[in-house]
């Protein structure tokens, strides 16, 4: 089949197997986070502050709480925010870009009216606005749909400047020659060309949503119950984690979310330079 | 023919595209073994259809050799000032001091060549000011607008954006271009292409004042036969990364001695003859995959044993070559044998 | 004999420009010809001469400014699209961008059958299709499971056509079928269209600017400057004999593929093209060797001359004005 070749060709590129790879491990740990042993919302259930041990393996913080576990649920909820986030939104883009696109006059000028006002919108303002008003009703898919809501718009235009050149190709005129209706055409004629799009979108947009909510978490609006990376850090720096040089505690969310953003990057990148189809002849041919 | 006539020549030049595929790799033999002799002074024309490998050979002849484009074997050696170079041999400076003072190149739909945010006198005045040291922006200014009035082209074009002009205007803004700094060689990669026929005739009128303005070659690589049949003093017929016929245009026309040219030249419309008119049977050959031997015999209807055994060498006569078995010694009498 | 196919006055006027200043350019001003069943029409003219928009009004791509485009019977225009398309079909000029190139080909063939309900199982609907694709030269087996870019240009085109010729169509747009196609295999095509013309009694609109081919094909041919029909009528007669200054002009500047036959005498083209679209009066007066001071004025009437119209201030008083069809 062609997924089991285009992966092959997709591991060629080293940073598409590291991704791959870091991903996998991170993933991983979030499902780990179902066996934990300890329940997160619970606090002072082993001694605080230990350094890293066979009991605990990197050690415990200041509430009381082992850090590895803590840290399999902040990964978690953090990698279901992003995919929420980014999964909601992108399907908001789609259905907006195409039907822009396609239909254009009115129905256009009107779609990209809203689109463009929420970009202009400044975002941080109505976030932190929204934030602080129902913070403690703030679950996790919550805080998804809220970031789905501001993230939509800029790739929306995107999508429909594709859509634009595809309506100019005459493949559409052969298209409607052969009887096709418009839904069916723009879904089955565009549809290749506008899912790769989409999916290299769609990472880019899991990497600011994950972003956004750790920026959040740091300001102190997000629900500081649930843990994600985002409060984890926060955590550890309401209790002067790097003051007390407690390095564990507050290098973990560091370096997973580092880690985190890395491999999206690179993995959006990787396959964005694969399906182009002029990078990947340079690539070749060469010493 | 004098040695000092010739101002570029290559032996057995080849020039491969190596692709990677789902698979492995493909290798597209888009030049394999090229011999020519361009003269000063003239036009010459390389004629073929698309997929033939003549814009690979002229990029070849350019040095603009990128990947996956890697030079195979052969040399291109350019005749400046008596002296003989390689123009792969020279460092990358002089190679650039070289372009477009020595040997111009007026690409494939020469829309690329300018940038679309700025006017084209700016492109023109960035050109010149690379090239010449010393003038003002007004000077500059003043020796294209001459330079574009006396190629007949109107000055008020100088003002204008690229996308304002029409292809054909475009087209030949970029040829006035080329022709700008007095280069000794001017590549025109299929530059009638997409233009209907009085454009044509108006780029092709530009081409013929350049040269003999300059008194310089030019090379012009087009399908359209009858753009060469008014313009070219010589012809290369190329098929399937080889040349496989060249010689004056006039003997090309009126007696083609290969059976490819001999379709090629059959199978035009001739204005006020309505008779059926027949082309070639089969499809030109993939450069990935070529037949054995000389790649025109799956189609050529005077073929030979040995023609899918052996490539045919290049023979001369006089002053016309063709690379075809029928002409070898014994030739004719071989295929007579065998019909 | 009954047209089957008429513009009266066809015109499309594009706006260019900003709010401020805006450029009214009248891509196709009053034209006005009519095609029988069973011969070649051809359109031709420089690429900017309103050939192409002509055709996308036709087929129903672009919303005339004026006029009237009726089919047959005196229908009037302005069908739904699927009904009109069953009747007058189109090939165009890109082959290799006239089908997806991330489908395959045989997927619009089928569409083209199931959408108009051409068949009513899948082995009737691949028997129809490769009678189509043989009537071309072509067979459903060398068409099936391929992409397009596993074909030549010169295939496509024939699938192009095998595609339209599903539905039976009166009628077949053609725009410029041929001139991204190698000059090797161009004949096959243009014989192609011939046998369609006889064998089906096709009505074809053939846009070119190629005159060797359009004179090859007969018919009747109008040619196009600037969104004006400078000259009309059978293509034999305009060819060889050519009243037009610009028809002069196009018929000196077909290459001859002779050597001996060079071109004689030089031709300027010193306006760009949007300057020759805004001209008050004959839009070609700023190229032609005959121009006179009404020329840069008034714009010509049509004019009958021995069969042929011309629009050119040279023949009015020569010949009947035309009479607008009422």
């Amino acid at each position: 089949m062609a997924i089991g070749s285009t992966l092959k060709d997709l591991f060629r590129d080293y940073r598409f197997t590291v991704a791959f790879i870091v991903l996998l491990f991170l993933v991983g740990l979030a499902i780990a986070s179902f066996f934990s042993p300890y329940d997160p919302t619970i606090w002072y259930y082993a001694p605080r502050d230990l350094k890293p041990s066979n009991e605990y393996i990197l050690g415990t913080d200041s509430r009381g709480q082992d850090i590895f576990w803590q840290a399999t649920f902040a990964i978690r909820n953090s990698l279901i925010i992003s995919v929420v986030a980014g999964l909601i939104s992108r399907i908001i883009a789609v259905a907006v870009g195409l039907v822009a696109g396609y239909q254009g006059g009115r129905t256009d000028r009107v779609l990209m009216f809203i689109s463009d006002g929420f970009l202009v919108i400044p975002l941080f303002l109505i976030l932190v606005m929204l934030a602080m008003l129902i913070r403690d009703k703030m679950n996790i898919f919550n805080t998804g749909l809220l970031l789905a809501v501001f993230g939509w718009a800029w790739d929306a235009r995107v999508l429909r400047a594709q859509v634009l050149s595809l309506r100019e190709r005459e493949f559409t005129k052969t298209a409607v020659l052969s009887g096709t209706p418009t839904l069916e055409l723009v879904f089955k004629e565009y549809m290749p060309y506008i899912t790769p799009l989409a999916f290299s979108t769609l990472i880019n947009n899991m990497s600011w949503a994950i972003g956004m909510e750790m920026t959040l978490s740091i300001i102190g609006l997000t629900n500081m119950d649930i843990p994600t990376l985002g409060t984890n850090l926060k955590w550890a720096l309401n209790y002067q984690a790097i003051l007390m040089r407690r390095w564990n505690w507050i290098l973990t969310p560091v370096v997973l979310s580092v880690l985190l953003f890395i491999a999206l990057y690179w993995l959006s990148i990787s396959i964005s330079e694969y399906l182009d189809p002029r990078t990947r002849v340079q690539r070749v041919g060469g010493e | 023919m004098k040695q000092k006539d010739v101002v570029l020549r290559t032996e057995n030049l080849k020039a491969h595209y190596v692709l990677d595929v789902p698979g492995g790799q493909k290798v597209v033999r888009a030049v394999d073994g090229v011999d020519l002799q361009i003269r000063r002074n003239e036009i010459y024309g390389i004629a073929g259809e698309s997929g033939c490998g003549k814009s690979t050979l002229m990029k070849t002849l350019y040095a603009w050799i990128n990947r996956p484009l890697r030079l195979v074997n052969g040399s291109v050696l350019y005749t400046k000032d008596g002296q003989e170079f390689d123009v792969y041999a020279v460092s990358k400076q002089e190679l650039r001091r070289l372009r477009w003072q020595f040997i111009a190149y007026v690409p494939q739909g020469a829309m690329s060549i300018f940038n679309p945010v700025v006017k084209i006198k700016d492109t023109y005045q960035d050109f010149l000011s690379s090239h010449l040291r010393g003038k003002t922006v007004e000077e500059m200014f003043d020796i294209a607008k001459e330079h574009i009035e006396q190629l007949g082209l109107p000055a008020s074009i100088l003002e204008a954006y690229p996308h304002q002009l029409s292809g054909g205007m475009r087209q030949r803004v970029a040829i006035a271009l080329a022709a700008l700094l007095r280069p000794s060689v001017i590549f025109a990669d299929e530059p009638t292409t997409a233009l209907d026929v009085v454009v044509q005739r108006g780029v092709v009128q530009l081409l013929k004042d350049i040269q003999e303005r300059l008194h310089n070659t030019i090379i012009l690589v087009t399908h359209d036969m009858g753009v060469h049949a008014n313009v070219t003093d010589r012809l290369a017929i190329m098929y399937a990364g080889r040349v496989i016929e060249e010689a004056a245009t006039v003997e090309i026309f009126k007696k083609p001695l290969h059976p490819y040219t001999q379709f090629l030249i059959n199978s035009l419309p001739q204005f006020g003859d309505t008779g059926e008119r027949v082309s070639a049977p089969g499809q030109p050959p993939s450069l990935a995959n070529l037949p054995s031997g000389c790649a025109f015999h799956p189609r050529c209807p005077k073929a030979m044993p040995i023609c899918k055994q052996k490539v045919p060498e290049s023979i001369v006569m006089g002053e016309h070559r063709v690379a075809c078995w029928l002409h070898a010694e014994g030739g004719e009498a071989e295929h007579a044998a065998n019909s | 004999m009954q047209p089957i196919l008429e513009t009266r006055n066809l015109t499309k006027v594009f706006h260019r420009g900003s709010l401020l200043a805006r450029d009214r350019i009248v891509a196709v001003d009053n034209v006005t010809f009519s095609m029988q069943r069973g011969e070649v029409f051809t359109l031709a003219g420089e690429s900017g001469c309103g050939k192409t928009t002509t055709a996308r009004m036709i087929l129903g791509f672009e919303q005339p400014t004026s006029g009237e485009i009726i089919y047959g019977k005196g229908e009037e225009r302005w069908h739904p699209r699927v009904w009109f398309s069953q009747r007058i079909q189109a090939v165009f000029q890109n082959p290799f961008e006239t089908f997806n190139p991330l489908r395959k080909v045989e997927g619009y063939l089928f569409e083209t059958v199931n959408h108009y309900k051409l068949a009513s199982s899948k082995a009737e609907a691949e028997e129809l299709i490769n009678s189509k694709l043989e009537a071309v030269g072509l067979s459903y087996g060398e068409v099936a499971g391929r992409y397009p870019s596993e074909f030549s240009g010169g295939q496509l085109q024939r699938i192009s056509i095998a595609r339209s010729l599903l539905v039976d169509p009166s009628v077949l747009i053609a725009d410029e079928p041929v001139s991204m196609v190698d000059a090797s295999i161009r004949m096959s095509i243009v014989n192609l269209f011939r046998r369609l013309r006889d064998e089906l009694d096709m009505g074809i609109l053939y846009i070119t600017h190629d005159l060797a081919t359009a004179y090859y094909l007969g018919g009747q041919i109008a040619i196009m400057f600037r969104g004006n029909t400078m000259e009309m009528g059978p293509v034999q007669e305009v060819l060889t004999n050519p009243r037009h200054p610009y028809t002069q002009l196009l018929r000196e500047s077909i290459p001859e593929a002779d050597p001996e036959k060079k071109w004689r005498g030089r031709i300027s083209i010193a306006e760009t093209e949007q300057e020759e679209y805004l001209r008050e009066g004959c839009k070609f007066a700023g190229r032609c060797p005959q121009v006179m001071e009404i020329c840069k004025k008034q714009v010509p009437e049509l004019v009958d001359v021995d069969g042929v119209q011309v629009k050119c201030h040279l023949y009015v008083d020569r010949g009947s004005v035309h009479e607008e069809v009422s």
